[in-house]
């Protein structure tokens, strides 16, 4: 799919709606309301494990002004079943006779004053019969404690079948991958190399919380959600009310951030129970402390082992990757699997062992968060690198580049490296580190260090958009796609690639936003791959249209290369300013099941993410405070639709991660959330803004399967940033970390450990 | 209702979306309105506590279809995503640009600190402060 870059395509044009922004105009479900709606409030566990022995709710139910008090009991009488998920369907509408976190939803208050419902909350009795909890994805893979009773996969995930009604497990999925002969080459190394790392539970925090509205009136859902994959919705939704598709209507306007946290089922199914229960239009707004027990990031524990040649080949790797998924998958089974399947790290290993559990705990859920588990893994396997580099006193960068994964070379699951400029990124990154110049690490109160980090993802497959491409009468064109804009940039970038084909002026082009009545189908927005799947639908559509409209100009009897306008044809053909021109394009990229027993697979991804990172920080070695004086992120993105919007997401992804690297950890006692606000947890402002940061494609990098030779970036800037980070910490201090946060406090306590002289307690 | 807030009075009885609650602690600086002139946390402020002041919100700034300096630096600077803190962003920038004309980096972080972006377009901000700095009336 080749095609020329002609003058819409890398045109750095401002957002179509940020005149709307800018003015405070722009539609969000957070402000809408409608005609006699009722607002919930939900009350949540206090306990993390229990049989819930009682619901009383008369008290709230006979406050003035209260509408009704819903539990689950009056939920199953209209969704008999009233389970939901995407890979299990495990997770309740409201706590069904037992709750698996604290924070979980237990019963609603329905009022049609938002604080009388919240005030209501607490007149609800809730008695509990605490049972004993695991937190530790470790621990709960051989505890005696099981979240669940009984696995329930969903029919969606063929490769989750053989899990289907086993029991005494809390081992939601077990992704493996097995290539060459790990063992013998182990045997055979100079040198074995382990170290096992962890990461922290951190949140999305959208800066619009979760909100649903749903309205069932006979027969009939509409909902307007804050959601990135409206289609899934309708489809989850329409199962649990045993409604045809058509029935279930979903609509999506902009959202105020989402970054993996709005998918799936949220609020949807809640309020469509609510509604139909109450009979009224009901709205569901979170407040930010709440959005922590609805979705959040795997903490993980990466235990990595490699067997190296004294020269610095690796040869072996062996990877045991556990992931905390909290008491409900979500999508965790796919975060488990996805980046499992990449957890060796882009090198060349021709023998590699993946072990990647998905294991449920009594915690809040985990499911996508930038990155797909990606950023976890890398934290990892960039880590370790470095400490085998010190070790055998190699070159950090020379090592990379010894053992790297190149073009053409099968990846650990066979699937060979396509298009993917892992080798042009780390040299952009060692050129603006000035890697191979002298540089000062100091002698005294401050030391410097500094580090780079390399990272991949594979992409979520297979998955499908379809899009439409609608020109009217007077030759304006619509574009009809379920890709939703969150704020990275989507509706701008898709107009710039049907203007590309069309020759249109992308800014006159109309992005209608995902409503399914009209609308088609689209996997989701997320996991980066939405330029690259939507903008290929897009551009076939557009083909498609074009296609059309020369066929017109023929059934029209025009010359070849005739100039007449679109509206004009139409106009010839019905007379008057009629008719339509439509363009449908639908997508799906090439794809081969991985072997469950091997995971080897000849087309395990659609296109490879590719992100690299360097940074420079001081360190005090006298308190362990630091400052990151220079930030990189280089990513290939294939060709950038929209290099400034582009730059943008990358920069952007960057410092959200720099707060997952630094200061974000939600911190929890006993099973209890102690932090779960923006008070307490910290994510970055504009002083957290290194003042040296530097956001850069892979200059020259093409996709030859992407539209335009594009492919996603959403991803890209959070994968290698915290081993970079790490690795400059290392290089300063001397010392390794292996758990993230990084906080002046375990920097401090690293330095004093090194030096002889540990703190208590370590 | 006696318990709204300034900025559920806005919401609800003008239609007006430019300020919104997002933490509820007024610690974001996405509800932030100006009353008599100074910039105030929405979600935290009775509207009961309005009366016989001069409010003023996003809507507010530019005339008719013009939109103001700021928001026209904004959009040039590529200074938003997702948009939802933009509007406290310039209202916030625009009190920086009254007290600070020519504002220092330095002062920019500093004066937009309490205000946060998620999407994180924190560098664009910062160049649409310079932009907008660079354009108004008191420079050079």
């Amino acid at each position: 799919m080749v095609g020329e870059v002609g003058s819409n395509i890398g045109k750095s044009l401002p957002r179509l709606e940020a005149r709307e922004k800018v003015t405070g105009r722009v539609e969000y479900v957070h402000h809408l309301r409608l005609p006699g709606m009722l607002y919930g409030k939900i009350l949540r566990s206090t306990v993390p494990h229990g049989h819930i022995k009682n619901i009383d709710t008369c008290a709230a139910a006979a406050m003035e002004g209260v509408f009704r008090v819903v539990t689950i009991k009056d939920i199953r009488k209209i969704i008999p079943n009233p389970y939901y998920g995407p890979a299990f369907h495990d997770q309740p509408i409201l706590a069904d006779g037992k709750v698996r976190f604290a924070g979980e939803p237990v019963a609603v208050v329905l009022a049609a004053d938002k604080r009388v419902a919240e005030e209501a909350l607490a007149l609800i009795q809730v008695e509990y019969e605490a049972m004993p909890a695991v937190f530790d994805e470790v621990e709960a893979m051989t505890s005696d404690i099981l979240v669940h009773d009984e696995l329930k996969p969903a029919a969606t995930f063929p490769d989750l079948a053989h899990l289907r009604g086993r029991k005494g497990t809390n081992l939601a999925l077990d992704f493996k991958l097995r290539r060459g002969d790990t063992d013998a080459a182990f045997a055979k190394a100079d040198h074995v190399f382990e170290h096992t790392f962890h990461t922290q539970q951190v949140m999305h925090t959208p800066m619009e919380p979760f909100v649903s509205i749903a309205d069932y009136k006979d027969g009939h859902l509409t909902l307007h959600t804050a959601s990135q994959g409206p289609s899934f919705v309708r489809i989850e939704i329409a199962r649990l009310l045993g409604l045809p598709e058509n029935r279930v209507r979903v609509k999506v306007p902009y959202l105020g951030g989402g970054f993996g946290a709005k998918l799936y089922i949220k609020l949807e199914a809640l309020v469509t129970a609510l509604s139909m229960i109450a009979r009224r239009p009901v709205k569901i707004s979170l407040g930010m402390d709440e959005q922590f027990f609805v979705i959040t990031r795997h903490p993980c524990t990466f235990t990595i082992k490699s067997g190296v040649t004294k020269e610095g080949t690796i040869m072996a790797r062996h990877c045991e990757v556990v992931w905390n998924g909290g008491a409900y998958a979500d999508i965790g089974p796919r975060v488990t699997q996805k980046a499992g399947f990449t957890s060796a790290g882009p090198y060349d290993i021709d023998n590699v062992t993946i072990n990647s559990y998905a294991v449920y705990t009594n915690r809040p859920p985990c499911g996508a968060l930038r990155g797909f588990g990606a950023p976890q893994t890398a934290w990892a396997y960039e880590c370790h690198t470095d400490m085998i580099a010190n070790a055998l006193s190699i070159d950090k960068v020379e090592f990379r580049r010894k053992n790297l994964l190149r073009e053409g070379r099968p990846q650990a699951s066979g699937t060979p490296l396509r298009d993917a400029a892992i080798d042009r990124a780390l040299d952009q990154v060692v050129e603006c580190l000035g890697w191979n110049y002298p540089f000062d690490k100091g002698s005294g109160r401050i030391r410097r260090g500094r580090g780079l980090a390399i990272g991949f993802k594979g992409i979520t497959a297979p998955t499908t958009s379809v899009a439409i491409v609608n020109i009217c009468g007077d030759g304006s064109c619509a574009l009809y796609i379920g890709t939703v804009d969150m704020g990275q940039g989507s509706d701008t970038a898709m107009a710039q690639i049907a203007a590309e084909v069309l020759n249109l002026d992308p800014t006159k082009i109309r992005v209608i936003h995902p409503d399914t009545d009209v609308t088609p189908y689209d996997m989701g927005t997320l996991g980066s791959r939405s330029t690259f799947h939507m903008g290929n639908a897009v551009r076939l559509a557009a083909e498609d249209a074009k296609k059309k409209i020369s066929g017109l100009a023929n059934e029209l009897g025009l010359p070849d290369g005739s100039n007449e306008p679109v509206s004009g044809m139409l106009r010839r053909k019905y007379g008057m300013q009629a008719g339509n021109i439509i363009g449908i394009g639908s997508f799906i990229p090439d794809y081969e099941k991985p072997d469950p027993n091997t995971g080897q697979t000849k087309k395990g991804t659609p296109f490879w993410g590719v992100g690299a990172a360097g940074a420079e920080v001081e360190v005090d070695m006298e308190t362990g405070h630091f400052t990151i004086t220079k930030l990189i992120n280089v990513a290939d993105v294939g060709t950038p639709v929209n290099p400034k919007a582009l730059r943008q997401q990358l920069s952007g992804a960057g410092i959200m991660q720099l707060g997952h690297t630094t200061t974000e950890n939600m911190v929890f006692r006993d099973g209890q959330l102690t932090n779960g606000s923006l008070a307490d947890y910290k994510i970055p402002c504009l002083l957290d803004m290194p003042s040296d940061y530097v956001n850069e494609p892979v200059s020259g990098a093409y996709d030859r399967a992407g539209p335009f030779g594009a492919k996603g970036a959403g991803e890209s800037a959070s994968i290698a940033l915290s081993p970079a980070i790490g690795n400059a910490i290392a290089d300063a201090i001397g010392v390794h970390l292996t758990d993230l946060p990084i906080t002046p406090e375990a920097v401090f306590r690293a330095i004093r450990k090194v030096s002889g002289t540990p703190l208590a307690g370590d | 209702m006696p318990h709204d807030t300034v900025v559920e009075l806005l919401t609800n009885q003008f239609d007006l979306t430019g300020a919104r609650e997002s933490c509820g602690q007024g610690l974001c600086g996405c509800c932030t309105v100006l009353v008599d002139d100074k910039a105030v946390s929405g979600c935290l402020s009775l509207a009961w506590f309005l009366d016989g002041t001069e409010v003023r919100t996003i809507e507010g700034l530019g005339s008719g279809d013009r939109l103001d300096p700021v928001q026209e630096a904004f959009i040039e600077a590529g200074a938003l995503q997702c948009g939802f803190c933009t509007p406290g962003f310039i209202l916030m920038t625009k009190k920086l640009l009254e007290q600070h004309p020519k504002p220092t980096d330095d002062e920019i972080r500093h004066f937009l600190a309490g205000n946060l972006c998620r999407c994180s377009a924190y560098p664009e901000i910062v160049k649409a402060v310079q932009l907008a700095a660079s354009r108004s009336p008191t420079c050079p």
